[in-house]
């Protein structure tokens, strides 16, 4: 990774190293709080601060852990601000906080941030991993708030509460329920694999 | 509310991959074959059980009583981490057979967000012990259920022809709205 550019390092969250649609990773909080725009922000952004503190204190702190128990000094940290950001969110953001619910504390498992802290921070320097966690985040913010618009649009015929469609819109149920998460994320998945393909065709292989 | 309902709950009505989305990472990863998908769900099962009872045990006799609910996530983690270390440990000792047929889904478990939302929701709910053990039995049992089910579409949808930007992830995901679709009949069984 020595010779990209620190752009690239921030921009390939949104591209070629995107975590939810060429990754498949963090599948849980992505299908769950997606109903609607609002709730996909919320969860984006708590996960991207979640993400960038992590990885901060993972580059304070690598040398000095054991490699046999990374993995659990490393979970600790994640939880750690995972608790702060749902102490932040019940605080601040009640609404938000409640539709989010137990999709919170999952934050902790997703395995984006584990996955960042392992492949990325431990090998790279302080400010490159920095840049990587804030793309990544962003990236899966973004991503969260596709899947959230597609499916309120759909869902509800609204967009951030805002009636969009017209009234003889009838709203497809079926977009806000499971069934209709599963199926968004696996159509936009194919886009994204049909649009890639026009450069080379790489194969997404489940996690 | 009775013990059968919360297993008929956490198994079919509110299936834990179906409606809650927890444990997608294996219902997509390790569903490819039946039978490593059955090992999958005993290892979860067992590994979810033990969770929800021990994690019960914490934040009752623990947490709840030292006034430190904060401090419920790290302990989950915690728990969790060292609960998947001891099982594969024991299994290792007990019986090597079971330890192959296991082999690597053991560690994976950690980072199962399905063990972890066990723990979460019966603390929510309030659980008393014997109901926390149903509770992550069941909900074991549905993950089961469902990545079994998941495996034996997918060992049939490698003979089918499947347009190449939806092979992989995109395809199971498609499969896995329709199986939703279908798990979405059992939803006026109970009020929960």
């Amino acid at each position: 990774m020595a010779g990209t550019s620190i752009v690239s390092e921030f921009t390939k969250g949104f591209g070629r190293e995107n975590p939810t649609f060429v990754q498949v990773l963090g599948m849980c909080p992505t299908l769950a709080v997606t109903t609607s725009v609002a709730n996909g922000l919320g969860m984006g952004l708590a996960t991207l601060f979640v993400l960038f503190f992590s990885v901060l204190i993972t580059v304070i702190i690598k040398k000095i852990v054991p490699d046999g128990v990374r993995m659990a000094v490393y979970t600790v940290v994640i939880a750690t601000f995972v608790t702060i950001a749902d102490m932040f969110l019940r605080a601040y953001v009640p609404p938000i906080s409640k539709a989010l619910g137990p999709y919170v504390p999952l934050i902790v498992v997703n395995c984006i941030i584990l996955g960042r802290i392992e492949a990325f921070a431990t090998r790279n320097t302080a400010g490159r991993s920095l840049v990587d966690a804030l793309g990544m985040g962003a990236g899966f913010t973004a991503s969260l708030i596709i899947l959230g618009a597609i499916r309120e649009i759909l869902g509800s015929g609204k967009l951030l509460g805002f009636q969009l469609l017209g009234s003889g819109f009838h709203p497809l149920l079926v977009m806000v329920l499971p069934a209709g998460a599963f199926l968004t994320l696996g159509l936009l998945m194919a886009i994204f694999n049909a649009v890639k393909d026009r450069d080379s065709f790489v194969v997404v292989e489940g996690r | 509310m009775s013990l059968l309902l919360i297993a008929i709950a956490a198994v079919v009505v509110n299936n834990f991959v179906l409606t809650y989305f927890v444990g997608i990472c294996p219902f997509i990863g390790v569903s490819k074959k039946i039978d490593a998908a059955l090992s999958m769900g005993i290892a979860v099962t067992f590994v979810m059980t033990l969770t929800s009872i021990v994690t019960w045990v914490i934040t009752d006799v623990i947490l709840n009583k030292l006034n430190m609910p904060y401090l419920e996530y790290v302990a989950y983690i915690v728990v969790i981490a060292s609960l998947v270390q001891l099982v594969e440990m024991f299994i290792k000792k007990t019986s090597p057979s079971l330890y192959k047929a296991l082999g690597i889904y053991l560690p994976l478990i950690t980072t199962n967000c399905a063990v972890l939302f066990v723990a979460l929701l019966q603390a929510m709910r309030n659980y008393n012990l014997v109901q926390a053990t149903v509770f992550g039995f069941s909900a074991g049992v549905g993950f089961t259920l469902a990545i079994v089910i998941m495996a034996g579409i997918r060992e049939q949808l490698e003979m089918a022809d499947v347009p190449r930007p939806f092979r992989g992830a995109a395809i199971t995901l498609v499969t896995a709205s329709i199986l939703a679709l279908a798990f979405m009949g059992f939803s006026g069984l109970i009020a929960a």
